[in-house]
């Protein structure tokens, strides 16, 4: 019964993994940036919570009110502005740009704050949990971020297939020259996807910050992971993205089952595995037909 | 330049007709290299004019300037008298310009309603709509789920001008429609061009099938090398004289 346990929380340690790769998934898919400062923004989310929450009295859980927004008018500027310039100038300045970002941002936060790690406290819901039997128990919070993460996901995926935005973006990433000729301002398409985008790295970021304690450095963790997630469930696809989130969660649990230390290297290992057998993921198939 | 000669005989019809698309003294470079050079040339309203030449003269170059995807070097490009040659390809699109560009490009994982939804999306009032197109291709609304990857190239051709058509574009340029497509597909999409010419579109074509594309014109020019080497009516010149043109053997005419 331990393994279904670690089972359980591995799926749901993999909503918060998927949470955090979608963004990165949409930003390379659609306007083929790759954000190294991915991570590191995800941190500066969960720091804004805590610097917002007293300030404005916010329950904890509640702080998304406030950092998502932010986030989301932060990527369609940040789009307009560095992301777009870094694009023009071809795609590893923007791996470049994005480096630079990621340390710039965190020198910021260790002088800004310190190197002490902090958390957003969400009170009560920290420890809550639903007792299934002895072996497994179900913590309220991994489960919430859990629906979280899919109904986001849901709605990403709603958004592109149904809406004349979505259709848009998604013409702009087939083809930018071609949508262009079509009438569309792709810069202004490239906005709302980094909108998107960054609005979900801010999500993934007020998540992470509940559910661990994070520092200045804890960035590039997350970015590792969430690339590992991007790159098991296959570049492109969210219900991939979604896939290689739980693969990747489940792995960890599992690995740390047998022993604490070998959670995040089974991890590694199962991304290898993915590059060698399968590197266009395991929703990769389908997109290529 | 490319303007015609209005004494010549026949070609009174076209000359009465207002000047739709204007290029004037264009140079475009790619890099180093210069691909059009002091190019100009009148497109009058509802006519077809075919732009012919052998491969690597120009012809698509010229056609993406006008569209916006090249900037000129020096020249303008101007319709109905207002100046587009700094526009962007996207309010180009609004102005009233649309390329079906070389090799069809259409949006790969978009279904077929969902490529003519993004051509349609910032479209200019007038008799052009999904439903008109679905008349003219009557395969076309059945298979409008379909992904555009999954079709044949006729069919994506098809899509790719009715992607165009949807705008309800002024002047609608067609970049070698007939690349890899099979003779008859090509003929095909050919016969469209009176039913397009009767909505009141404006056509500019580049094309390496001269012959299909002397078939339908009404006017022509021939480019070697980015400059015009021949331009007139087809029924003005033997087929010995557009050969010398298109390949650059002999004197330069033109009439």
């Amino acid at each position: 019964m331990i393994w279904v346990g670690a089972l359980v929380q591995g799926v749901l340690l993999g909503g918060l993994y998927a949470l955090s790769a979608c963004g990165l998934s949409l930003l390379y898919g659609v306007m083929g940036a790759i954000n190294l400062a991915h991570g590191d923004l995800a941190i500066v989310a969960a720091y804004l919570a805590i610097i917002v929450i007293p300030i404005l009295h916010l329950p904890g859980i509640l702080a998304f009110v406030i950092v998502v927004p932010v986030f989301v008018v932060l990527g369609y500027v940040g789009q307009r502005t560095l992301i777009q310039a870094t694009l023009d100038r071809g795609q590893l300045t923007t791996l470049l740009v994005s480096f630079g970002a990621s340390i710039i941002i965190q020198n910021a936060l260790l002088e800004l704050s310190s190197a002490d790690s902090h958390s957003i406290d969400v009170g009560s819901l920290v420890t809550a949990s639903i007792t299934v039997n002895s072996d497994i128990s179900i913590a309220v919070l991994s489960l919430a971020i859990f629906v979280v993460a899919v109904v986001t996901l849901i709605g990403i995926e709603l958004l592109l297939s149904r809406t004349t935005i979505g259709r848009l973006i998604r013409a702009v990433a087939d083809d930018r020259e071609a949508a262009q000729l079509s009438g569309t301002r792709y810069r202004h398409v490239f906005g709302i996807a980094a909108a998107l985008a960054i609005g979900t790295v801010a999500l993934a970021g007020l998540a992470f910050g509940m559910y661990s304690s994070f520092s200045p450095t804890s960035g590039s963790t997350r970015l590792l992971f969430a690339f590992e997630a991007v790159v098991i469930g296959g570049l492109g696809s969210l219900w991939g993205t979604l896939a290689g989130g739980i693969v990747l969660g489940v792995t960890q649990s599992i690995g740390s089952t047998i022993d604490p230390s070998y959670g995040v290297l089974a991890g590694h290992l199962v991304f290898l595995l993915v590059l060698a057998v399968r590197p266009s993921g395991i929703a990769g198939a389908r997109q290529a037909a | 330049m490319i303007a015609g000669d209005p004494a010549a005989a026949g070609s009174a019809q076209a000359a009465s007709r207002s000047t739709v698309l204007t290029v004037r003294d264009l140079t475009v470079h790619h890099g180093q290299l210069r691909a059009v050079t002091d190019l100009s040339l009148e497109v009058a309203e509802g006519e077809i004019f075919a732009i012919i030449g052998a491969n690597g003269a120009g012809k698509s170059t010229l056609l993406r300037t006008i569209a916006g995807l090249h900037r000129p070097t020096t020249g303008t490009i101007s319709l109905d008298g207002a100046d587009l040659t700094h526009a962007e390809p996207e309010d180009r699109l609004v102005a009233g310009i649309a390329l079906v560009p070389e090799g069809r490009r259409l949006f790969p994982s978009l279904s077929v309603e969902e490529n003519l939804m993004v051509g349609a999306h910032r479209r200019r009032p007038g008799p052009w709509s999904i439903a008109r197109v679905y008349e003219l291709f009557p395969w076309m609304p059945e298979r409008r789920r379909q992904r555009a990857a999954q079709l044949s190239g006729g069919e994506q051709q098809a899509v790719a001008i009715g992607r165009a058509l949807v705008a309800n574009p002024r002047v609608l340029l067609l970049d070698e429609l007939s690349l890899g497509l099979a003779p008859r597909i090509v003929a095909q999409i050919y016969a469209l061009m009176p039913e397009l010419l009767a909505t009141g579109m404006t056509i500019l074509i580049v094309e390496q099938d001269v012959s299909q594309a002397l078939r339908v014109a009404s006017r022509f020019g021939c480019i070697l090398e980015g400059r015009t080497t021949l331009s007139g009516r087809p029924g003005e010149f033997q087929p010995e004289e557009i050969e010398a043109a298109y390949f650059g053997l002999g004197k330069v005419a033109v009439r």
